[in-house]
């Protein structure tokens, strides 16, 4: 392969990862940050890629269409929580019946399956012209690291902040913080909210990147996510607030670079979502398989 | 009358878990109980006697049954649920992990506590000038920890953590102090320093301290009024001056002919419990 493919295929990893490291960075916050395993990523990242797409199409600004695509996201978001704050039911459930409906709404949204933005100006376009930028890596690059360094400062601020300290207490302790004088129930719609704006915030930019918005285009995103969150941890052992946010963008670039260099080698497309999948269980069942044979295996002597 | 100068004030508190089945419990039955300001009470009683379930009702875990009132400072709470109620509780758990989180440092689980009951905003949660309060607050529990505030919490002992629980619930000086058997699971030596600590901190900020114990030798030497319950009430009550002179052996025969019933619960004779 020569260097130039080699650069080719890190730069577009490195796109990927930052554009679908905000769907990274929403897992982590519901899964690991707020204990909320939520489901909603599927549908919420269509929502966002749905919003986005209608909007540009009809003529609004792409910046302000990705921006009402987090606005969509954290709708989502809202919902999940309130089904599950407010109405008691689990979490799991509440998500997966929310991702079930956004399939309807997002439907409605689009009006159809499938919604091109062929000659649309979009965030990359729009950036291109401002810049000069000629090939399609570098504005890509360029407009998904910016967003990414903006989403990063932001967060990095917010779960510092006295709100956002509470929110992610409440995922650790919830009885402290309702000990603490904080009502969970509002850490949680505000965490979920959070989190699922971000996802369609990622929708958003990746439909504008990819230069359409389709309905199916969120299936298998929360494995992605959950499998990014994993590796990024494995990789970066990262401890406090800004290493974690990195560790989040950075395992999803690993992510992406190895399924990117898979489908080079000739892995059928198809099988992606499987294979993802396995990597999320190896990863999953490790820990516990780790303490079991450290309790409970023996030699076989010592079995006499 | 004493009816005015009381913190805290319970009217009729009841409390019956499983309602409706044959698993029926009374866990409490029409307690009536006047904590001054200042006061500094020990529970005592055998397992199911009720004293967790009234430390829950204090705290807003679960309201009473209907009738029963909660007053604080002349306010009825009774129906305030338990975050509403934490700007003038601050409550020291048995299990060091229910007071404390794992996962965020000692820093932010103090500024967690720093700003109990109060409304939270987009400040950053801790600065220099709230670190060096944090400092303050944890040097005289002697265990190093205001020099490891970046430490996760996790990463600390039992005895440590619930040191660091104690320092927490007493931070912003809550009005009520609520120790449910706060060092019934630490070491002999862990323990003496929290218990010491606790009385330290109790005397210096001038609380009104409610501790649960198995221990009625802890409930002899600390405080200066001590309850007894059994069966979800309230059999022996005394200040200070009529506890003076008391022993274990005669709590255990007060506990006999208050309750109609032989003392069959030794753990509670026991100096660890």
């Amino acid at each position: 392969m020569d260097p130039a493919a080699v650069g080719r295929l890190l730069g577009f990893s490195l796109y990927e990862g930052l554009a679908f490291g905000f769907v990274t960075i929403g897992v982590y916050l519901t899964f690991r940050v707020l204990a909320f395993p939520d489901l909603t990523v599927d549908g919420s990242f269509v929502l966002g890629g749905a919003v986005a797409a209608v909007l540009i199409v009809n003529g609004v600004n792409p910046f302000l269409a990705t921006l009402a695509a987090f606005g969509a996201g954290m709708c989502a978001g809202l919902a999940t929580s309130l089904l599950n704050t407010k109405l008691k039911i689990p979490a799991l459930l509440a998500s997966i019946l929310v991702m079930v409906g956004l399939y309807s709404i997002n439907l409605r949204v689009m009006g159809r399956s499938n919604l091109p933005l062929l000659r649309e100006a979009t965030i990359f376009s729009l950036t291109s012209q401002l810049l000069g930028l000629e090939t399609r890596l570098e504005y890509r690059l360029v407009v998904a690291g910016v967003l990414a360094v903006v989403v990063f400062f932001i967060l990095n601020w917010f779960l510092r902040t006295e709100i956002g300290l509470a929110l992610r207490a409440t995922g650790d302790n919830e009885q402290m913080v309702r000990g603490a004088g904080v009502d969970t129930d509002k850490t949680t719609i505000l965490g979920v909210s959070i989190a699922n704006g971000l996802v369609a915030f990622s929708g958003g930019v990746v439909a504008q990147g990819q230069g359409f918005s389709d309905v199916n285009m969120g299936v298998g995103m929360i494995i992605m996510g959950l499998a990014a969150v994993i590796i990024g941890e494995a990789l970066f052992r990262p401890k406090g607030v800004a290493r974690l946010l990195l560790a989040a963008l950075g395992g999803t670039f690993v992510y992406r670079l190895v399924i990117s260099i898979a489908l080079r080698m000739g892995m059928r497309a198809g099988d992606l979502k499987l294979i993802t999948a396995v990597i999320v269980i190896i990863a999953l069942a490790i820990p516990y398989l780790q303490k079991k044979i450290r309790r409970e295996w023996q030699p076989p002597a010592a079995r006499w | 009358m004493s009816e005015n100068k009381s913190l805290l004030k319970l009217r009729g508190i009841s409390k019956v878990f499983s309602k409706g089945t044959v698993d029926q419990v009374r866990a409490l039955d029409k307690i009536d109980l006047d904590v001054d300001s200042g006061d500094y009470s020990a529970i005592i009683g055998s397992n199911g006697a009720g004293k967790t379930t009234l430390l829950n009702i204090i705290a807003g875990v679960y309201p009473p049954e209907s009738g029963g009132k909660i007053i604080v400072n002349g306010r009825e709470v009774s129906r305030l649920s338990e975050y509403r109620r934490a700007h003038y509780i601050g409550r020291v758990y048995q299990d060091p992990h229910v007071g404390t989180a794992a996962k965020m440092t000692i820093e932010e689980n103090m500024a967690m506590a720093l700003l109990r009951g109060q409304p939270r905003g987009l400040r950053v949660a801790s600065n220099k000038q709230r670190r060096e309060l944090f400092r303050v607050a944890l040097a005289p529990l002697g265990l190093g920890l205001e020099n490891r505030l970046n430490a996760l919490v996790g990463t600390l002992s039992g005895g440590q953590r619930q040191a660091l629980a104690l320092v927490m619930a007493t931070l912003s000086k809550p009005a009520i102090l609520l120790l449910d058997e706060h060092i019934a699971t630490l070491d002999p030596r862990t323990a003496q320093i929290v218990l010491d600590l606790t009385d330290m901190i109790v005397a210096r900020e001038k609380m009104t301290a409610i501790m649960v114990t198995h221990n009625m030798e802890l409930a002899l030497r600390h405080g200066n009024r001590l309850i007894m319950m059994h069966k979800g009430r309230i059999v022996v009550d005394m200040n200070q001056a009529k506890r003076a002179d008391l022993t274990v052996h005669d709590l255990v025969v007060a506990f006999e002919r208050a309750s109609g019933e032989e003392f069959a619960d030794d753990s509670v004779l026991l100096p660890n419990g």
